[in-house]
């Protein structure tokens, strides 16, 4: 049996009596690649937020690498080994490239509460090193909220790297890119996901992309799971064609 | 040695041979200018690197000055100690108003610290017995060795200069990163492993500390310490300093504070309208120039070479 990195286990949360996430079960095997889809408000950000823990869950529990994280805080969560990045994107704006990278390095190799050496010179062949592998290498000293969007999802990339994550969460990588950005992207996902050995878990509305790279796809709809297979047999299911494909295209 | 740097040893020395000047003026400004600076730089740490909108920062520097002066007066503890004193209380109050204001964010995070520092003036304010109430603490007198204007001038450059020494060295640090990580996103901060109430306790921890001895100096420069210094006029001052010279910059409320207080000092002597005049500086400064003085004179050309 394959050891599952991530078990979620009935999990439902709701929002002044509107049910956003009714129940859900899965797991996610280590070293696997897996989509979560489903239309507008199926509540697959929600439950990325259930899961990183910046939403309590209301019912049910999760599991990550075995360990019970139902009412662990995001910073302890991420500390075990997860990372993320989110749907806006989420970097510091105001830091450059450069600086953006190395704090979490900081952050994550725990010198955060160092409080009088220089910040410049904590990490920087790792900080060049991660720039170069999410392909920011000359952008350095550019302030991060002056990148493009594509290069600013790349920067937020690094940045969830950064702390070394067993298991990586996705929501949305690619929403708002030209497709030229969601082919570099997507390209850039694969390579280091499969380089680092990671386990992926991400949301995604471009069909084209989950069915590209996933092994394995999840479909929400209504804060329910509806179906889960391979990409083929997500592509043959009746219901999912009913609720989602067939009204997306 | 960089530029940033030479230019701040010529301007310790110039303010070590301010004295010589022979004017009791600008010894008494220089002081006054001192003691506000290092204020508005705690509050900074708050404001500019944490992005945390402090409304109630007057509480520390209240509680400073009077722990300061009535250790001294009335349990006669020598100097040295009741001024340290003062500011370790001031981290203490900082951390306990600290816990429940970091609870909450924006707006309601600065009404909660404008709640708090209106309840320590309320304390100081009807307890007679221990702070003289309304009529405050009068007769605060220079501790010994430190008795003359000019000692004390010397004595507060001291404290300044050091405390502004270890507070740059800490915004510089891998922990002054990390506060601005919080300003910029606290939600991807969390996500890089961070407990981002845990450090915005421990800076409105460290901004109280150096809030509180400046209090402690300016009741013993003032001679005397009323609720006043803690009622909310004196928050929103030290505010409008560090807006004035520059919140993304170290020393903008340094420069905010040397330039409101040399200014309302020029002003008030030929006018009593310097609220208005201070309004409209402010609101200039807001629309045309958000980085404050200190912001603009970096963007000019000649002093563009200062950026790193």
């Amino acid at each position: 049996m394959e050891p599952m990195i991530l078990n979620v286990e009935r999990v439902k949360k709701s929002f002044d009596g509107f049910v956003a996430v009714n129940g859900v079960s899965f797991s996610v095997k280590t070293g696997e690649i897996c989509s979560i889809i489903g239309p507008n408000g199926a509540g697959k950000t929600t439950l990325f937020n259930l899961i990183t823990g910046h939403l309590p869950v209301d019912e049910g529990r999760l599991l990550f690498k075995g360990k019970d994280i139902t009412r662990t805080p995001p910073h302890k969560i991420c500390r075990l080994g997860m990372g993320r990045s989110f749907q806006r994107t989420n970097i510091f704006p105001r830091l450059t490239v450069f600086e953006n990278i190395q704090a979490a390095l900081v952050a994550h190799r725990g010198e955060s509460l160092n409080f009088f050496k220089p910040v410049e010179s904590f990490f920087r062949e790792e900080t060049q090193a991660l720039l170069e592998r999410v392909g920011l290498k000359d952008f350095a000293e550019t302030v991060g909220g002056s990148l493009s969007y594509g290069f600013q999802k790349q920067l937020e990339l690094g940045i969830a790297l950064a702390s070394d994550p067993e298991l990586l969460l996705l929501d949305e990588p690619t929403a708002g890119m030209s497709a030229l950005e969601t082919h570099q992207t997507i390209q850039l996902v694969g390579r280091i996901t499969r380089e680092k050995g990671l386990t992926l878990l991400f949301t995604e509305h471009d069909m084209e992309v989950v069915f590209s790279i996933s092994a394995r796809i999840l479909v929400l709809h209504q804060g329910r799971l509806i179906a889960e297979g391979s990409p083929e047999e997500v592509r043959n299911n009746s219901d999912v064609r009913k609720v989602y494909l067939g009204e997306a295209r | 040695m960089s530029k940033e740097n030479w230019f701040l040893v010529i301007l310790i020395l110039l303010l070590l041979l301010l004295p010589l000047s022979e004017s009791r003026f600008y010894v008494f400004l220089g002081t006054d200018i001192l003691i506000m600076g290092l204020f508005a730089v705690s509050l900074n740490l708050l404001l500019g690197y944490t992005g945390l909108v402090s409304f109630g920062q007057a509480a520390y520097f209240g509680v400073g000055a009077y722990t300061c002066a009535l250790l001294m007066k009335k349990a006669s503890i020598a100097f040295p100690i009741s001024f340290a004193a003062a500011g370790v209380f001031g981290a203490i109050v900082a951390c306990l108003i600290g816990f429940f204001c970091i609870r909450l964010t924006k707006i309601y995070f600065a009404m909660l610290t404008l709640a708090f520092s209106q309840i320590v003036w309320a304390i100081a304010f009807k307890w007679n017995s221990l702070t003289g109430g309304d009529t405050g603490l009068i007769g605060v007198s220079f501790p010994a060795h430190l008795d003359s204007p000019t000692r004390f001038y010397y004595f507060t450059l001291v404290v300044v200069v050091l405390s502004l020494y270890l507070l740059r060295k800490l915004v510089n640090s891998p922990f002054g990163r990390i506060l601005t990580t919080i300003r910029e996103n606290p939600e991807r901060t969390e996500f890089i492993g961070i407990n981002v109430k845990l450090f915005q306790l421990i800076a409105f921890m460290i901004s109280g500390f150096f809030a509180a001895i400046a209090g402690a100096l300016f009741g013993i420069f003032n001679h005397s310490i009323f609720p006043d210094f803690i009622f909310w006029p004196q928050s929103a001052e030290v505010l409008i300093m560090s807006l004035l010279g520059g919140i993304y910059n170290f020393f903008g409320p340094l420069v905010g504070a040397a330039v409101l207080l040399y200014l309302r000092m020029q002003v008030t002597s030929f006018t009593q309208y310097w609220p208005l005049i201070l309004g409209t500086i402010l609101a200039l400064i807001l629309f045309f120039f958000p980085g404050g003085i200190v912001g603009f004179l970096k963007n000019q050309r000649i002093f563009a070479k200062w950026n790193r």
